[in-house]
């Protein structure tokens, strides 16, 4: 009946126990026999159920241990595909908060340690490691599966993997604080992109994540002078760019968008393409980096992209046509140091000089990063304000 | 493994309230979810709950058992109702959580049963 005659045994054995313990005193049942039967079956089954649970958790504990210890070890992915796909959609697991998410796949993916890590995102060490166990605990003890999800399932989750690689590129592209780029933070989440598109060569947002990162990372050198101080695109010395990577980035795009399934990511690597694909400043093609974010903003609606959006139109056809469509976002926008920098830069192409110094005071007490503060307050200087 | 889905909701919008043909609509919807969950074979158990009017909670302190009428804690969305369900990971547990009529107006708490290795005994 239950298949497994030990189990089986013991638990008649537990019900004749069990029968001897409760009998004398609740009275012996109508049905002995029966008694006994369905009693044995209910431990055989609790039984099962806890060795079944036990099994699966340690399996997966086992795992996540084991990679833990090869993570990061070698750019190699080839030996064990499959174990670093599974590893990175359960890091990734929706059910973890996102915090979580990225300081698991740094840890068991990207081989940092746990003083890395905090270091990284600012939080003392005891924090991080906290936040690592406890993930690790929520894995184990809420059954997150430790597997690629099936294809119905892919669509949902492939996002929320790009989503924690970006932000680890981010944190080191415009760090909160220190130097303006991270590169090591950087370079990690392109290792793990390559990985991951080496993994899934079919899906073409991951290729285009992979474009976006080496298009946005080429420029790494031009970002600062030599002072550490910040140069604006338009400012950089483009000889500086790695040229390598945006060929690259280039090529990995194309191959992307021939697969027609656009989506957020080819979309930005595709602004960035037309950044990397202009010579000087003023052969960038602002109408269709502006049709872009159109595009951009319809796939992933945000004020940020809207605010993208306006300033690229500024650029295509003005000043004067685009500070409006800034200055509408003042509502949601307004404690995005960003948002103040870029209202400001119009107000100073247009000459409304105090306004401009007002505007760039507000986002430069705004901005976190010591080099963006220091670029923001030379331009207040600059209004002679 | 097994997981409770914890059916969360404002227990004032009350199915009553809905015109009859919605009310039967709500209901068929709560009927043809269990069975799904039944022909998934997760389904272990699952109830609708009386509105937290209809609770009285009991503390024994000091060797004295309080009792006082209405809910634990008041808040703005009561647990309603629950399913037990016996499936293989959290993902099974969280499409059935997706698909349940609850979570279109309401929330689903998904908790996973914690199982111990406690010794036998009377």
């Amino acid at each position: 009946m239950l298949g497994d005659f030990d189990i089986a045994e013991e638990a008649v054995q537990e019900a004749f126990v069990r029968a001897l313990e409760t009998w004398p005193r609740d009275g012996v049942p109508d049905n002995p026999g029966a008694w006994i039967t369905t009693t044995a079956r209910r431990r055989a089954i609790d039984r099962l159920r806890r060795e079944e649970n036990l099994r699966r958790k340690t399996e997966t504990l086992q795992v996540l241990a084991e990679l833990e210890a090869l993570g990061g070890s070698e750019d190699d992915v080839s030996g064990i595909p499959d174990d670093r796909l599974r590893l990175i959609f359960t890091c990734c697991h929706p059910a973890l908060a996102i915090e979580a998410r990225v300081a698991l796949t740094l840890r068991t993916l990207g081989g940092l340690t746990t003083r890395e890590i905090a270091r990284a995102f600012l939080v003392p060490e005891p924090t991080m490691a906290q936040r690592l166990v406890r993930a690790k605990r929520k894995i184990h003890e809420a059954g997150i599966p430790y597997r690629v999800p099936p294809s119905e399932l892919l669509p949902a989750r492939v996002p929320g993997v790009l989503a924690v690689l970006y932000l680890i590129f981010n944190e080191g592209y415009a760090a909160s604080s220190g130097p303006l780029v991270r590169a090591e933070l950087c370079e990690e989440a392109i290792r793990l992109a390559r990985v991951l598109d080496r993994l899934m060569p079919r899906e073409p947002e991951v290729r285009g994540l992979l474009a976006l990162l080496l298009l946005q990372h080429s420029r790494r050198e031009a970002r600062t002078d030599a002072g550490g101080d910040l140069v604006l695109l338009e400012d950089q010395d483009r000889s500086r760019w790695d040229h390598e990577a945006i060929d690259e980035g280039l090529m990995l795009l194309d191959q992307a968008l021939t697969v027609r399934r656009p989506g957020p990511y080819q979309v930005q690597a595709a602004i960035a393409a037309l950044h990397a694909g202009a010579p000087r400043p003023e052969d960038t093609d602002w109408p269709q980096i502006a049709a872009l974010y159109g595009t951009l903003a319809r796939l992933s609606p945000s004020p940020v992209v809207e605010l993208n959006r306006a300033v690229a139109i500024a650029m295509a056809d003005g000043p004067e046509l685009g500070l409006p469509l800034v200055e509408a976002l003042g509502g949601v926008l307004d404690g995005y140091h960003l948002f103040h920098a870029a209202r400001a830069d119009l107000l100073r192409r247009l000459d409304r000089r105090s306004e401009a110094a007002e505007a760039y005071r507000r986002a430069f007490e705004l901005a976190a990063n010591p080099v963006e503060r220091e670029y923001l307050l030379g331009r207040i200087t600059e209004l002679g304000a | 493994m097994q997981y409770m889905l914890l059916i969360y909701g404002d227990e004032k919008v009350r199915p009553s309230d809905l015109p009859p043909e919605a009310m039967q609509q709500d209901m068929q919807a709560w009927f043809q979810y269990s069975d799904w969950l039944r022909e998934q074979g997760w389904m272990v158990a699952g109830d609708a709950l009386h509105d937290t009017d209809h609770a009285t909670t009991v503390r024994v302190r000091g060797g004295e058992t309080l009792t006082t009428d209405g809910p634990f804690a008041e808040t703005k969305e009561q647990l309603g109702g629950y399913y037990l369900l016996e499936c293989e990971n959290l993902d099974q547990a969280l499409e059935a959580a997706a698909r349940c009529p609850g979570a279109l107006y309401g929330s689903i708490e998904v908790r996973p049963i914690e199982a111990f290795d406690a010794p036998e005994g009377g």
